[in-house]
């Protein structure tokens, strides 16, 4: 899908010197704190907040990835 | 006969739509605070533009979580005549009450214009009072007006004749230069151009006093 806000930065980061930008894509960063009382309810959790809120899957893709885990208290 | 008028943080045409129905019109109209459930005693409800609550996440993405779009869900559902202008536009579509979704448009600016259009309008009960294949001129206000769906979705909504408003010299991207939607049952009407903005010709024109009018019976 088209983003220009992206092509339109791609574009400046030509005419800053840098050619070899092949694409740019600009989105949206969001950090939640969750409380939940195990990893299964959270990552259900997350799941319905991307699906229904956070992303419109018309538009948009997502998928929920578990990066790490310390000791019992991390998702 | 009564007009329900959806009012969100953020709205900003809910008082032209007012204005329009009741100066313009002849009908009376009642705000709908977005906290509000109650319908009853409204013939038709419309979702007027603006910034619902500023626009945050996506347009219209947390307007669709409003307890007042829970009765409209219902309300259309069982045939009640809704229109979504501009921002209203985007509701309707968050909500999935028409399909598809309003991005950015195509060359990033906010577009404020008079914008010809070309109207075909099947069984949508807000453009009865428009021939087959009109073209009429309303004013745009818009940055997230680019309409987008699959493409087999614009297929389907074209071999159903849902598409009810096109750009007739496409301004912000839009597939199948979709300026305007309707529903199967022909009760819910979306579009990003502003009808209520050209009802009267000291603002700019009349092409939009029809639609509004097709509520009076």
């Amino acid at each position: 899908m088209l983003d220009p806000a992206g092509e339109a930065t791609r574009s400046a980061a030509a005419r800053l010197g840098v050619e070899g930008v092949r694409s740019l894509r600009i989105g949206k960063a969001i950090e939640l704190e969750l409380e939940a009382p195990d990893q299964t309810t959270a990552q259900a959790q997350l799941e319905l907040l991307s699906d229904r809120l956070f992303a419109n899957p018309v538009i948009e893709n997502w998928q929920l990835e578990l990066l790490e885990m310390a000791g019992e208290q991390q998702q | 006969m009564t007009i329900g008028i959806v009012v969100f943080p953020g709205s900003n045409c809910d008082r032209d739509v007012r204005w329009a129905l009741e100066g313009c019109v002849g009908l009376p109209s009642r705000f709908l605070w977005h906290e509000e459930r109650d319908l009853s005693g409204l013939d038709a409800v419309v979702i007027p533009g603006g910034f619902s609550y500023g626009d945050y996440l996506r347009c219209g993405a947390i307007a669709r979580f409003a307890p007042v779009l829970e009765s409209v869900r219902v309300f259309a559902e069982a045939g009640g005549a809704v229109l979504g202008i501009c921002n209203g536009f985007q509701v309707l579509t968050e909500m999935g009450l028409l399909p598809g979704a309003l991005t950015r448009n195509a060359r990033l600016h906010f577009l404020c214009e008079p914008t010809p259009l070309s109207v075909n309008p099947g069984n949508c009960r807000w453009l009865r009072e428009y021939s087959e294949a009109e073209a009429i001129v309303l004013p745009i206000a818009h940055g997230e007006g680019r309409y987008q769906c699959e493409r087999a979705q614009l297929a389907e909504l074209e071999a159903n004749g849902q598409v009810v408003l096109r750009y007739a010299s496409n301004p912000n991207g839009s597939v199948g230069d979709v300026a305007g939607l309707t529903n199967p049952g022909g009760n819910v009407l979306g579009l990003m151009p502003h009808p209520e903005r050209a009802c009267d010709p000291l603002t700019g024109g009349l092409d939009g006093l029809r639609l509004l009018a097709s509520l009076r019976k």
